[in-house]
């Protein structure tokens, strides 16, 4: 068999997906990255070579998430490319004729809007991350339900409850205070689902014209009680494609095919990457009073990238390849 | 007396040398940087725009240097900034470190009235010297202007990484160290050789984008992250909606010198979406959009501090001029807070947009 990997490294999850020749996914797997993307990305290339038959053929690899350049040294990747394109790409393939997507992820929220198959117009989360997976996650945890039937619960409201949204603290006290004057958790949850949609709407969808098909995507996607406050809010059909959580892993791996397809050869480093010894580490620079912190990463003693300084002096010290990304 | 003033990208290059000329001693602040805005930050009010807090940050780093008196741009009018220097000045004196202020007001009807004003600072000199140093720092202005311009150009095409950037700070220093009119033309001379002596891809497909916004974050690089640099690299033409010679021309000048791209068919070309003046550049940034858009840019990107009234203003008047002209827009907004990773991202993303687009309507044709 052979095909191409695709990694997504973000802040809370790492996804790692294997397309045939022909866009098909044949493996996909989700792990948290709790804050170790190097020991993650090997970890699950070796889960990933495991599953894959021995005789496998690598043709191309893509990275893509907030980790995308340190996956991108790592592994090799034919393809680095920032996360509004690849999840982009990916729905055009497993939802032709997409207009909207909405991508909730761990700490960021995105909108992208499409026409006639390009992108047109697209926005991302600023300066707060409320409404984004981490604080439901919080919630859940705090209110004792496992994040896995938090949607299911949510279905259960007759009438949920009105939220304020605007911010994740404030959110917080205001769902105590509707606990304290007794109102059920399933309303309460609805509620907060309306109270997210609000404010995502509100914030990284504002001015955007949302047509239909529109597609939700990103792990929050997985929260049936999000799905239908969405549905509510936009009066439209939603659709979560069925990998909704690692679209962003499929969009790198066929931004690694289409690359692989004009350069004609890739320069994936193999499975192996999984055994070897990576370093990551940091220092100041005081060569300014910016106090840049530079980020080397050596491979077996190798300094292989380095990045952070706003200057160029450190990352342009060594033998920088021809740009990538 | 030891004269300092804030930093506004290369400003500093034509506003030492004017001053020098005078005989004027001149400390330059060390340039904006982490610490400027950490000082800034902490003895700035909070909802000021970051401006205020770089200014007060560069007046903190002169003062340790020995300078006692700040030259200030003043201003009136809907924007805040006209009000900066005295807020400033008011800081530094709670904070003991008191210095001796002098407001440059904007000539509102003649040039004479700017000349009145450096006459003061200059003391001894005669109005003649005035004069000749006036044309001594607008000439190098021009001159840094066009090894900008030249960088703009080199920068995307650039065959070996980090070629522009050297060259770039290497020309700039050969103006800044010109000290008389015949150097300084010896100096662009070479400037321009330099610039033109990096190796470029002339074959390479590049996006023609142009930046638009408030003046103080356009030109200065350490407030937008480097922004004009990181496109250059993602493989961006780009063009600015205003550089420091123009804006010396159309504010301090009141448009003497003639052929020179001027603030005044900006805001004729903003006319259809706005007719009034908004303060700052708000008009001007409708108006280049526009220009720029007729010109066949590719898109468009504008930028502004935080908190800034005029730039709010035009932002919702730019859809419109994206949706008429079918170029795409996008904005982003600076503070102490913006990181340069959710920046890049954006910008990456903002040009993969073009690039399709791109590739889209020439399949079509």
């Amino acid at each position: 068999m052979k095909g191409y990997l695709g990694i997504d490294v973000g802040s809370v999850s790492t996804n790692l997906v294997f397309l045939n020749e022909g866009g098909i996914i044949r493996e996909a797997i989700y792990l948290r990255t709790q804050g170790q993307p190097i020991a993650t990305v090997q970890k699950g290339l070796k889960e990933l070579a495991d599953r894959l038959p021995s005789t496998v053929k690598v043709r191309g690899a893509g990275a893509t998430g907030s980790g995308r350049h340190l996956t991108g040294v790592i592994v090799g990747a034919d393809a680095v490319k920032n996360e509004i394109t690849a999840h982009a790409v990916a729905a055009s393939l497993l939802v032709p004729g997409v207009r909207t997507i909405l991508e909730i992820g761990g700490q960021d929220s995105k909108i992208i809007i499409l026409r006639n198959g390009v992108v047109a117009d697209f926005a991302m989360n600023t300066v707060c991350a409320a409404g984004t997976g981490s604080f439901l996650d919080q919630q859940a945890a705090r209110l004792n339900i496992p994040i896995e039937s938090f949607g299911e619960i949510a279905l259960q409201a007759e009438s949920p409850v009105r939220i304020a949204g605007r911010c994740a603290v404030f959110a917080e006290s205001d769902m105590i205070h509707k606990q304290q004057m007794g109102c059920g958790l399933p309303d309460i949850l609805a509620g907060l689902c309306e109270a997210l949609v609000r404010n995502y709407l509100n914030n990284t969808g504002k001015g955007k014209e949302i047509l239909p098909p529109v597609v939700f995507q990103g792990g929050v996607a997985a929260n049936v009680g999000m799905i239908k406050a969405f549905e509510k809010a936009l009066g439209l059909p939603v659709q979560v494609p069925s990998y909704f959580d690692v679209m962003g892993a499929v969009g790198a791996a066929l931004l690694a095919r289409e690359a692989v397809a004009r350069s004609g050869i890739s320069r994936f480093k193999g499975f192996g990457v999984a055994d070897t010894g990576f370093k990551a580490g940091s220092f100041e620079c005081s060569g300014c009073a910016n106090l840049c912190e530079v980020v080397e990463i050596t491979e077996q003693e190798n300094i292989i990238a380095r990045w952070g300084d706003r200057c160029g002096k450190w990352s342009g010290a060594i033998g920088k390849e021809e740009k990538i990304s | 007396m030891r004269v300092t003033f804030p930093h506004m990208g290369n400003l500093y290059i034509p506003l030492k040398a004017m001053l020098q000329y005078l005989g004027v001693d001149v400390v330059v602040p060390p340039l904006s940087s982490k610490k400027t805005l950490t000082l800034g930050v902490k003895h700035g009010p909070e909802f000021a725009c970051m401006p205020l807090k770089l200014n007060l940050g560069n007046f903190m780093e002169a003062r340790e240097l020995g300078a006692d008196t700040i030259i200030m741009a003043g201003g009136c009018g809907p924007c805040r900034f006209g009000y900066y220097a005295q807020i400033e000045n008011a800081i530094l004196k709670d904070i003991a470190y008191e210095m001796q202020l002098i407001v440059l007001e904007p000539p509102e009807k003649h040039i004479s009235e700017l000349l009145v004003k450096i006459k003061r600072i200059a003391g001894q000199r005669s109005w003649w010297q005035v004069i000749q140093a006036i044309r001594f720092g607008y000439k190098k202005a021009r001159a840094v202007d066009e090894v900008e311009m030249a960088a703009f150009q080199a920068r995307p095409r650039e065959l070996v990484a980090g070629a522009t950037d050297a060259a770039y700070h290497e020309a700039l220093a050969l103006i800044d160290g010109a000290s008389s009119l015949s150097e300084l033309e010896f100096a662009r001379e070479n400037a321009g050789q330099i610039m033109a002596g990096v190796a470029r891809d002339h074959n390479r497909p590049v996006l023609k984008i142009g930046v638009i916004g408030e003046i103080y974050t356009l030109l200065e690089p350490f407030s937008n992250q480097g922004l004009e640099r990181h496109l250059g690299l993602l493989g961006a033409l780009v063009d600015r909606s205003i550089y420091l010679s123009e804006w010396i021309n159309d504010h301090l000048f009141l448009g003497l010198i003639k052929g020179l791209r001027s603030s005044k068919e900006a805001c004729a070309a903003a006319a259809p979406y706005l007719r009034h003046f908004v303060g700052g550049h708000g008009q001007e940034t409708v108006g280049s959009a526009v220009n720029y858009a007729r010109a066949g840019y590719d898109g468009l990107i504008q930028v502004f501090p935080f908190t800034c009234m005029p730039e709010i203003v035009a932002r919702s008047v730019l859809p419109d001029v994206g949706a008429d002209y079918s170029i795409p827009l996008l904005t982003l907004i600076m503070d102490e807070h913006s990181g340069e990773a959710g920046m890049v991202t954006r910008l990456e993303a903002f040009m993969d947009l073009l690039a399709q687009r791109k590739e889209s309507r020439e399949a079509c044709r």
